[in-house]
């Protein structure tokens, strides 16, 4: 019963990402084949998924964050300071093990002192995570001493270019964390309790949730996820470059979770969509390349399709579609929108009370 | 409420008085007008970009596209004086308008859409950019005669330091930052806006007009700051100006403005711009601290600002509730 509406759910990114692949393949026209050579697989399909990766991993904790009506801006320096750390352990002899836990502790550090100002302090998430988007690259050059932090580690190098079966590495790790992350969400009632926090907190605290707890969580989640995709990075140059590593891959991030029908009100979320939102964006980035385009318009493109979604989310947009249609479906419609535009008049009271 | 108002001014204020002292006893040279005359002209271009950054702050909103419309400035300046033959000063107004327009339809988005500013400007982020990227990818010099009257025209200090034009113009700009802030009805609306909006709405005061003017302000005195920026550089190039809107709000926040909007002022802004100048400075004179110091330095700023916001509001949040428990 679920899984119907949860195909539903996220039908208009699939059907996008089709569009697009069908116009990719139509400017090249090698553009499906799948080949696979020397124990691994080729083909643009596969390098759409790998190179996606980085994005598809903050994708799932910027998910998480933004269904609490949040965002995480420091996700592209946690992601420096991640391959920093993965790169300075393991050029001193640390074992790879050691590495590992030590980066990932690093990110979710890095996470908790996001959710601590979000939730005991009460700073508004855009500026919480500011104060480290700024200062966390300067920590990040501060572990590797200015320099690019090149490393040889072959368990290390794996994650980034390694391969299953054929299949690269970075792919399955975003495939599995995605998959475990959408279960634990959405199995357990955690994933209602985390859309309860973006719907109203105030609310949500007086009726019995640990919103406090449940933001740190929320917040080290999305620093854990940084911290692979920063060793994904890193791994994939077999370097720690603290200055380019993960630069604008937050926006990257936020805007995969937009194209996904994620809502930056929050409250509701799909880690499925935003994953596909990553990929349709990764998509396009290859299709821009593919019909010989310079790179440049990649940024003009990613303009006009947030233009589009901002429209086709707009509160006013919803008024506008209620008004023609007529279908029992339309009051259905309307009253989500009254929710919607309840919850955001809540948060200008909460506001006022600040 | 008068005090606790001036209180994050009234903090800022010492500790650029602090600071810069503590420089002086440290490094006595630093006590200098040419000093004082390279920190206002070595960040005029971010100063003029955060006047613009104020006032948005000021509403509750927040720009992103600064930095982008910083970049594209400086590379339309320098295409269209160079390669298309447009005069100087055709040039220049022909930017002005553009980058006014550009700022307009954010605000107009931000409004009848109902869409956070973030993300809207995060859009215009990318916008900016990118049209920067199509008009030219490489680092465009600027030969221009204008420029070459503008460099020249700069005022000697008593000591040897040099109040250059940009330096002049970003004290200009501040000055009628602070005259339209405290002394017009947009100043008026735009702290009704950001105190809240609803009771703004409710008093009269026109949420659509003054929106839409405030981005456009934005992005207009962006455009100013990317003029001076190509004064600064004498080249126009796509990459500059990366994450200039960051070090903006950073100016903003430590400048003592309320980031929830509606409480701040434009004067303390300078004085943020200064202080983080200052950073720079002294790691200049320092000479074995790397330059990275300056972003940890700021982004701790940042943070004791904000906690220092949140502790007042608090505090004034927990009086008036006191206040109001009796009655």
């Amino acid at each position: 019963m679920t899984l119907p509406a949860t195909m539903r759910r996220v039908l208009p990114q699939l059907v996008a990402l089709l569009v697009i692949l069908a116009l990719n393949t139509a400017i090249a026209p090698g553009f499906l084949d799948v080949a696979f050579a020397n124990g691994r697989l080729y083909g643009s399909l596969i390098d759409i998924l790998n190179r996606g990766a980085p994005v598809a991993l903050l994708a799932i904790g910027m998910t998480l964050v933004i269904a609490t009506r949040g965002i995480d801006l420091s996700v592209g320096a946690v992601m420096a300071i991640a391959g920093a750390v993965a790169a300075a352990l393991i050029t001193t002899g640390q074992p790879l093990a050691v590495t590992l836990v030590a980066t990932l502790g690093a990110g979710a550090l890095c996470g908790l002192w996001n959710g601590a100002l979000v939730a005991f302090l009460g700073i508004q998430p855009i500026i919480a995570t500011l104060i480290l988007m700024v200062a966390g690259r300067g920590i990040a050059q501060l572990i590797t001493e200015g320099i690019i932090l090149t490393f040889n580690d072959p368990g290390l190098v794996f994650v980034g270019s390694g391969t299953v079966l054929g299949v690269p590495f970075p792919i399955i790790l975003w495939v599995v964390i995605g998959l475990c992350v959408s279960l634990l969400f959405r199995v357990t009632a955690l994933g209602l309790l985390v859309e309860a926090i973006g719907v109203n907190r105030r609310a949500s605290t007086l009726a019995g949730i640990g919103t406090s707890a449940l933001l740190l969580a929320v917040y080290a989640a999305s620093g854990l996820c940084a911290a692979v995709a920063g060793v994904v990075a890193a791994a994939d140059i077999m370097g720690a470059d603290a200055n380019n590593a993960g630069l604008w891959l937050e926006l990257d991030a936020i805007l995969a979770v937009v194209v996904g029908g994620n809502s930056l009100m929050g409250g509701r979320f799909s880690i499925a969509g935003s994953l596909i939102g990553a990929m349709i964006i990764q998509s396009v980035n290859t299709g821009i390349l593919l019909a010989g385009f310079p790179p440049e318009f990649n940024l003009v493109i990613k303009a006009a399709i947030i233009v589009v979604i901002l429209v086709v989310q707009s509160p006013a947009s919803h008024t506008l579609s209620a008004y023609f249609r007529h279908r029992p479906g339309a009051a259905q419609d309307r009253s989500a929108g009254a929710v919607r535009a309840a919850g955001k008049t809540g948060s200008a009271g909460k506001e006022a009370v600040r | 409420m008068t005090s606790s108002r001036l209180f994050p001014l009234a903090t800022t204020l010492l500790i650029f008085v602090v600071a810069y002292a503590l420089c002086i006893v440290q490094y006595p040279n630093m006590l200098s007008t040419r000093v004082l005359g390279n920190l206002l002209t070595d960040n005029a271009f971010l100063g003029i970009a955060a006047v613009g950054m104020t006032f948005v702050i000021l509403s509750g909103g927040i720009d992103l596209s600064i930095g982008s419309v910083i970049a594209f400035t400086g590379v339309f300046l320098a295409v269209a004086m160079g390669e298309w033959g447009v005069p100087p000063l055709l040039a220049i107004a022909l930017l002005l308008v553009l980058a006014t327009l550009f700022g307009a339809v954010m605000g107009a988005m931000i409004h009848y859409l109902a869409m956070p500013p973030f993300i809207v400007t995060l859009a215009g982020m990318f916008f900016a950019r990118g049209m920067a990227f199509l008009i030219s990818i490489d680092s465009v010099p600027i030969k221009a005669g204008l420029y070459d009257t503008l460099h020249g025209l700069y005022f000697k200090m008593p000591g040897g330091g040099r109040l250059t034009f940009i330096g002049m113009a970003m004290l200009a700009v501040f000055a009628v930052g602070i005259l339209v802030a405290h002394f017009t009805s947009f100043g008026r609306n735009v702290y009704a806006i950001g105190g809240n909006r609803q009771s703004a709405e409710l008093m009269g005061v026109p949420i659509a007009r003054t929106t839409i003017a405030i981005y456009a302000l934005s992005s207009f005195l962006a455009g100013l700051a990317g003029i001076a920026f190509s004064l600064y550089t004498s080249a126009g190039y796509s990459l500059a100006a990366v994450g200039v809107e960051l070090d903006a709000i950073a100016a903003v926040v430590i400048g003592g403005t309320l980031l929830t909007g509606g409480s701040g002022f434009v004067a303390g802004t300078l004085l943020g711009i200064l202080i983080m100048g200052l950073i720079q400075t002294y790691i200049v004179f320092d000479g074995t601290l790397s330059s990275w110091w300056t972003k940890i330095v700021i982004g701790l700023l940042l943070f004791s600002f904000i906690a220092l916001q949140r502790g007042l509001v608090w505090l004034s949040a927990r009086r008036s509730g006191a206040a109001a428990m009796p009655a």
